[in-house]
């Protein structure tokens, strides 16, 4: 039995090269134990660094793009079936384009949540700015993620957000990107963020877009799980536009139609013309 | 000379509110800006700030960044520059016969709200409309302003949507689309009656020039001059426009017909429908109806029928009684239902046309037929995995493993897809 330790912080890399050692060394997926960030193995496997991979290892590029993203799912189990497949897929390359085979099923399953995470990162990661000395603006964001997905998708952010310097912390990894270098770091637990003034104008945004007349409960919360919620600024105020939504519908359909100010006849005869009903203005 | 008096009358009206703070102002412009379906932020040029010098990027599909519990994507910050407006829409809130409250933003507030925004991940970008001040022209240079405030101060690379004001001089227009990603102008109404009889100083003729110029400028964009420099890009993710539905008489056919001419002379991204829906201070012409929420829906339904499965206008509306589609099933199985005798399909021979017409069969899924039945046989269980919607699709196909036998011709097959009638008045 051999062990493997792959790091927290690197970790798609690392698993692909001990891979390409495993296989071209011809160890079987059940003779590998796999361990990461230095959780305990099997007392009794042989700690060793992997084998030096062979140069001429190939395997199908569609395998590389899934395991890059499989690598950063939560499940214990991720390496193991990875490697388990890669094993498979070196002899009969076309089981990567089989439909029906479970092994490959399950990974493809991850993948989708890998990449749903991901999604889920860059649409409700929320910065609060922290005051800037410098001319570039800083900003940090406290997140949840359901996988390990703050490293793959820090890169997003660094496009996005090239002209400020930012940190997003999660109690699985942090990364910072200052002076436009984006680096990795150990994940915290919650800090304490300064008040942000731009969090109220945002949940009077939130409250007037949306429309009372059209409550459709589930489609929101199908997209926007619960979890996700409470690091979210607006969504403290959802319960309340729920709670009220009928009652303002309803009151807009009984409130009797008014009379228009008087200025509108005014406005309305100079761009008709007096009587004409000329439609242009 | 009425414009001297419009200016008056615009400041009489300034003189009667109180100061604003900006939070009162963004409760009275997001409110008037809830009633525009589209949020869609997709499609436009890719671009990032990874040089350090400016804020944004854009890839290929746009991001929600929230949904409110109306179940709408929030992508984009979606505002009224001013809700003040000469015009006289009987349908909207904004009308210059309401007694809503009135606000208008300055130019750097908005450049301010979308930046600060933006920065804290909340939206993808702007979509800017406006009420008509004082002149369709000054209303849209204020717009053209804002944008280029945005994009040449702010070096700001996230995502712009303007809609155009129709009646705006040309010039303008050609502005606005070398700033926006999107333009958009809106049609209103589906046709021209009833366009003159709830939107009076509105005119359908310039709104259609309006869109036609749109389409000549994004043409011409991607025209190499002979000296094979490119001109800049023009609206980049295109233009589109939204029509509401149910506050006039017309029925189903009427729309989609509209859509159909929509689509194919303006080449239009998108049609967005928009279900009437009760505002405040409404005016007493107008039915007080709760939006018909599940008519757009299906109205979305057919559209895309029109655009992705080769289906014409009057196949879809032909089906049903009234020109009007059965909101009970979608339009795709009420043809179908319509039209037994085509049926079933045998999966493993159809050819892709007739694949696109089986109910619970989306163009990914036929993709996906087509690509592994060369290997193979068909089963019915690889349906299931290629993401085909199998309780629509069972009665209407056949595979090696599976046949309808007469389930595709017996009498109650509608009634086993239609809602009962007590699920339906939840709507
Ligand atoms: S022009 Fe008509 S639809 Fe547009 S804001 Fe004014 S009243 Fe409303």
């Amino acid at each position: 039995m051999r062990s493997i330790a792959l790091p927290r912080i690197g970790t798609a890399a690392a698993w692909r090269e001990a891979a390409r050692g495993l296989l071209s060394a011809g160890v079987r997926p059940e003779d590998v134990l796999w361990t990461w960030d230095g959780a305990a193995g099997d007392l009794f496997a042989e700690p060793a660094a992997p084998p030096a991979p062979s140069p001429a290892l190939t395997v199908p590029k569609a395998f590389l793009e899934m395991a890059n993203r499989v690598v950063w799912h939560s499940d214990p189990e991720r390496f193991a079936r990875l490697y388990a497949f890669l094993w498979r897929v070196r002899d009969d390359p076309r089981l990567m384009s089989a439909r029906g085979d479970a092994g490959l099923e399950r990974l493809r399953t991850m993948e989708k949540n890998v990449n749903r995470c991901a999604h889920k990162m860059k649409a409700f990661v929320r910065f609060r700015d922290l005051g800037a000395d410098g001319p570039r603006r800083r900003f940090a964001a406290w997140f949840e993620p359901t996988h390990h997905t703050v490293e793959p998708t820090a890169p997003f952010f660094t496009r996005r957000f090239g002209d400020m310097d930012w940190v997003i912390v999660t109690r699985d990894v942090t990364a910072r990107f200052e002076e436009g270098t984006l680096s990795f770091s150990e994940g915290q637990s919650k800090p304490d963020l300064p008040e942000d003034g731009a969090e109220a104008l945002w949940g009077t945004y939130f409250r007037n877009i949306f429309n009372p007349a059209r409550v459709k409960i589930g489609a929101m919360t199908s997209e926007m799980p619960r979890k996700y919620w409470k690091n979210m600024p607006e969504a403290q105020h959802i319960p309340d536009l729920i709670r009220t939504a009928e009652a303002r519908a309803r009151q807009m359909q009984d409130n009797a139609p008014t009379l228009p100010p008087l200025r509108a006849a005014k406005v309305t005869e100079r761009l008709r013309g007096p009587g004409t009903g000329s439609t242009k203005a | 000379m009425w414009r001297r008096a419009l200016d008056a009358a615009a400041q009489e009206h300034n003189v009667n509110i109180m100061p604003m703070t900006l939070q009162d102002k963004l409760a009275i412009l997001s409110d008037a800006a809830r009633y525009d379906a589209s949020c869609a932020s997709s499609g436009t040029s890719r671009r990032d700030s990874r040089d350090g010098k400016g804020l944004g990027s854009t890839e290929g599909s746009g991001i929600c960044h929230a949904y409110a519990p109306d179940g709408r994507c929030i992508s984009l910050l979606k505002i009224l520059m001013t809700n003040f407006c000469i015009y006289d829409c009987v349908y909207c809130v904004n009308r210059v016969s309401s007694n809503v409250p009135r606000a208008r933003f300055t130019p750097e507030e908005v450049v301010h709200l979308t930046t600060e925004f933006y920065r804290r991940n909340y939206i993808e970008g702007l979509f800017l409309s406006s009420g008509i001040i004082r002149s369709p022209d000054k209303t849209m240079e204020d717009m053209v302003q804002i944008a280029r405030l945005l994009r040449e101060r702010e070096q700001f690379r996230g995502y712009i949507h303007l809609k155009t004001i129709p009646d705006a001089a040309p010039e303008l227009i050609a502005q606005a689309g070398l700033y926006a990603d999107r333009l958009s102008v809106n049609v209103e109404l589906p046709t021209d009656a009833s366009v003159a009889a709830y939107a009076p100083e509105k005119n359908p003729a310039t709104i259609r020039d309006a869109m036609g110029d749109v389409k000549a400028r994004r043409l011409a964009s991607k025209d190499r001059s002979h000296t094979g420099k490119r001109p800049a890009r023009f609206a980049p993710a295109g233009q589109s426009t939204q029509m509401i539905v149910g506050a006039d008489g017309s029925n189903d056919a009427v729309i989609l017909n509209h859509s159909a001419r929509l689509y194919g002379d303006f080449r239009l991204k998108r049609v967005y429908y928009s279900a009437f829906s009760p505002i405040p201070d409404s005016s007493a012409r107008l039915p007080l109806i709760k939006p018909p929420l599940m008519r757009e829906h299906r109205l979305y339904q057919a559209d895309w029928l029109l655009r992705f499965y080769g289906f014409g206008v009057d196949e879809i509306t032909g089906v049903s009684a009234g020109g009007n589609l059965d909101l009970d099933i979608d339009p795709k199985l009420a043809w179908a239902l319509a039209h037994r005798g085509l049926f079933p399909v045998d999966v493993q021979r159809a050819e892709r046309e007739t694949l696109l017409r089986v109910p619970g069969f989306g163009t990914k899924t036929v993709g996906r037929i087509l690509t592994t039945r060369h290997h193979r046989t068909l089963r019915y269980g690889d349906l299931q995995r290629m993401g085909a919607g199998l309780k629509k699709a069972r009665p209407f196909i056949t595979l090696r493993d599976w046949s309808p036998g007469a389930l595709t011709d017996s009498a109650d097959l509608r009634a086993r897809f239609a809602p009962s009638p007590e699920q339906l008045s939840l709507f």
